[in-house]
């Protein structure tokens, strides 16, 4: 009697690409799994590593950063910066044993609507054949 | 003394009709709602947007004495003002509002997961109450507009929104990086479905553009940086060598009467003979040139690439010393408040399409080659000629969507709009101009979706045009006599067709002009699938883009035609013209600010802010980070940055992203 396995995943994501393709991805009905919970930032940058360490001490089984193409950043050069923080996690992570596939960042631009479902149904997929995070042990 | 309350939150769940109660158990969500941390009040409405939805709001802020308010509907891309203001109508400050997105980014994307789209809307909702328990008063930041606006690129559609903000009586820079004003339209013969000449339609706008006194024209000038913010863009154009002057830059050099008047007898002497990119370099220019007789200014211009500094021109040039072959370029800033971006568009290059034999095949020729051809002040004084021997073509193949509706990978995916209908007009023109000759159409569907444009498509086909429905497959030419076979199937009489004629027009898809990418890069607009720029909403804000003060007019959006093209640029003008007649404009007042008790002085967050908008100071004997809230966008990279935690992010701190995420992870059934 094995009930499925529901991950818990959070994204953060910018206001000014990703959020926007995600929300044209909802315009365009495009379907993908509800496994995954937003919170929005202006920018990639505003995104402290810590909060990503937040998350997976919370106990998240994945964390999806996602921003603007490089170039493309709305404040320039966040994205640059955010994607330099996350080598520094993905280091740390990996450092400590903890497999880096559940961090992730992706860049989805405003018009990519089917690119951010193609990421979000990839994201899950990943994280499902992770299994629950090895945090949770930790847990009561 | 409301900061220290204690949070009361009310919760307001939105059916969208059917669009969310379709997919979601909006009644389950609003009864979890209640049951959440600081929730005093929740309820939920069929439209929460409208005016009853919006009183309920209000209502229930004074009712039950909010401190916050969550409404769980569509993206906060798109209701959050409304419900911001509904939140300030009921006496809250207007910050103290979130939404939970449980429509674009839940019910539209979970259709057919009733459970799991509910238990998502649910934590959607608690993520939410969880920032709003957070949120701070906010008072927005009221800036000044500058009382002038740039235009950049002077085709038509910049030329018209230049004329309406110069009319307006504002200050217009009208940047335009070749020679001469004119873009596109002035390449072309005649303009579909009227058979307007085309330059006789142009040209007076033109001198409309250079005569109005309120708009700076500066032609063979660049966009380098753009800095600053809506009301106060800091733009660093670079004003290309041109080697000649205008009468007023020779007066300020103290020649008196002199500078160039347009007479050309530098051409006379030039020696260095050039392809004129204008004619597509079927004709010839000279190193020191004019594209063509009505250029705007009546200026010419060294091509510093090819001239030989022989000094023949300024020679010639005499007591007007207009040309000075030592100029550089030159940087000027100018500060405007708006601006329209108007590129426009470049062909395809159709060479890519190898099958079809462009700059293999003498005789296959674009449909702006074509236009350069038949018109009257082209190379060939508007007679059509072969380029191989310069016979007169008798039969001649247009081929239609060349490179657009294209999914090989190779052309565009995307119909480019205009070319159906130019190429029904270059069908009667040779109808018109060559006694017995006959145009094949080779289309997929003729698309001829504008006003009288349908009924221009039947007078074509009563003419005599031939329409042969079905995609060109490849093209060979007759070594011998220069003609060509274009192979195809008529897939209406579902037959192999091998068409011999004397000449083909490619009607080229078209792309974003080259360029286009970094002067949309340096206003921060960002660009469609396609690679035209993007606007702020495909339907309700067509000439908007999310950079606030920063619009589009033209081809640059996307392939419109000269009608569409000049209803965009009067829409964005008088977009652009509102925050300049309002004087001020309001920013989010998301801006960094430091706690200086926490602060170290590093100054890590100054070298990350884009905007230089940090500074260290030294403030009772330590320094500390300050704010220049002007210059700051509310990126937030410094806030993600700061080792001590003392960046304060107005409406994204860090407490409240943390209670987010705490929220969702800690706050749930476990």
């Amino acid at each position: 009697m094995a009930e499925e396995w529901n991950p818990k995943i959070i994204a953060i994501i910018c206001n000014w690409c990703s959020y926007a393709g995600a929300d044209l991805a909802g315009g365009a009905r495009m379907q993908y799994p509800p496994d995954i919970r937003t919170v929005r930032v202006m920018c990639t940058g505003r995104i402290d590593p810590l909060f990503i360490m937040k998350a997976f001490q919370d106990g998240a089984d994945g964390v999806l950063i996602s921003g603007c193409h490089f170039g493309d950043c709305h404040y320039l050069e966040g994205n640059y910066k955010a994607a330099k923080r996350m080598f520094l996690v993905k280091n740390i992570l990996k450092n400590i044993g903890f497999d880096d596939k559940r961090i992730r960042m992706t860049f989805v631009s405003a018009s990519e609507g089917a690119k951010w479902a193609g990421v979000v149904e990839d994201v899950v997929k990943t994280v499902k054949e992770l299994g629950p995070s090895p945090l949770k042990q930790f847990e009561k | 003394m409301a900061e220290k309350k204690e949070a009361r939150i009310g919760v307001f769940v939105c059916h969208c009709g059917t669009n969310i109660a379709g997919s979601i158990d909006v009644e389950a969500v609003k009864e979890y709602a209640r049951t959440l941390p600081n929730v005093v009040h929740a309820d939920d409405y069929q439209y929460v947007c409208s005016t009853p939805g919006q009183t309920m709001i209000t209502d229930a802020i004074k009712e039950h004495d909010l401190t916050g308010t969550v409404v769980a509907a569509c993206s906060p891309r798109l209701h959050e003002p409304t419900f911001r203001m509904a939140t300030k109508v009921g006496g809250l400050n207007p910050f103290r509002f979130e939404m939970a997105n449980i429509r674009e980014q839940n019910s539209w994307v979970h259709m057919h997961d009733r459970e799991g789209a509910t238990e998502k809307a649910k934590d959607a909702v608690r993520i939410a109450v969880a920032k709003a328990s957070l949120l701070e008063d906010l008072i927005p930041k009221s800036v000044p507009v500058e009382h002038a606006a740039m235009v950049v690129g002077g085709g038509v559609a910049g030329m018209q929104a230049a004329l309406d903000l110069g009319n307006a009586g504002i200050k217009t820079y009208l940047i335009e990086r070749s020679p001469t004003i004119g873009g596109r339209m002035s390449q072309l013969d005649k303009t579909f479905p009227t058979l307007d000449c085309s330059q006789c339609i142009l040209t007076p706008k033109m001198v409309d553009v250079g005569r109005n006194e309120n708009i700076e024209l500066m032609t063979y000038t660049e966009v380098a940086e753009v800095e600053g913010y809506i009301g106060n863009f800091e733009i660093t154009l670079r004003k290309k060598a041109r080697g000649v002057l205008t009468p007023d830059e020779a007066e300020a050099r103290g020649i008196v009467g002199g500078g160039c008047n347009g007479c050309g007898d530098c051409v006379e002497v030039c020696p260095v003979i050039k392809g004129n990119e204008f004619e597509f370099e079927m004709a010839p220019r000279k190193a020191i040139y004019i594209y063509h007789p009505q250029v705007v200014p009546n200026l010419y211009t060294v091509d510093f690439n090819t001239c030989i500094k022989c000094g023949l021109c300024v020679e010639a040039c005499g007591e007007k010393k207009a040309i000075d072959l030592e100029m550089v370029d030159e940087l000027i800033k100018v500060k405007v408040g708006t601006a329209i971006l108007a590129t426009g568009y470049d062909l395809f290059p159709i060479e890519n399409k190898t099958e079809w034999g462009y700059k293999k095949y003498e005789n296959v020729i674009t449909g702006l080659e074509f236009e350069r051809l038949i018109c009257a002040s082209g190379p060939t004084g508007g007679h059509l000629v072969r380029p191989s021997d310069g016979e007169t073509p008798k039969k001649v193949a247009f081929v239609l969507c060349a490179g657009s509706r294209d999914n090989t990978g190779v052309g565009k995916p995307y119909c480019s709009r205009f070319c159906c209908m130019y190429s029904l007009k270059h069908a009667h023109q040779i109808i018109e101009k060559i006694p017995g000759a006959q145009p094949y159409l080779l289309y997929m569907d003729i698309r001829s979706f504008g006003k009288m444009y349908e009924e221009f498509y039947y007078r074509i086909q009563d003419e005599g045009a031939k329409f042969i429905r079905g995609r060109v497959a490849n093209i060979l030419e007759d070594p011998v006599t220069k003609n060509l076979h274009v192979f195809t199937e008529d897939t209406l009489l579902q037959r192999p067709i091998d068409l011999e004629v004397d000449m083909v027009v490619l009607a080229s898809a078209v792309q974003p002009t080259t360029g286009a990418d970094a002067v949309r890069k340096l206003f921060g607009v960002s660009c469609s699938q396609d690679g035209w720029m993007l606007e702020a909403h495909p339907k309700l804000n067509p000439c908007g883009t999310t950079t606030a003060g920063v619009f589009l007019a033209g081809v640059c959006q996307g392939p419109k035609d000269i009608p569409d093209t000049v209803a965009q640029a009067e829409g964005a003008a008088s977009a652009a013209s509102i925050p300049i007649h309002r004087g001020e404009v309001e920013l989010e007042p998301y801006f960094a600010q430091c706690n200086e008790e926490l602060c170290a002085g590093c100054g890590m967050c100054v070298n990350l802010c884009p905007y230089s908008a940090l500074a260290l100071v030294e403030k009772d004997g330590r320094k500390v980070m300050e704010v220049t809230e002007a210059k700051c966008k509310g990126c937030g990279t410094c806030g993600g940055f700061c080792p001590g935690g003392a960046i304060h992010m107005q409406h994204f701190t860090t407490p409240q992203i943390v209670a987010q995420i705490d929220a969702f992870l800690l706050g749930g059934e476990q």
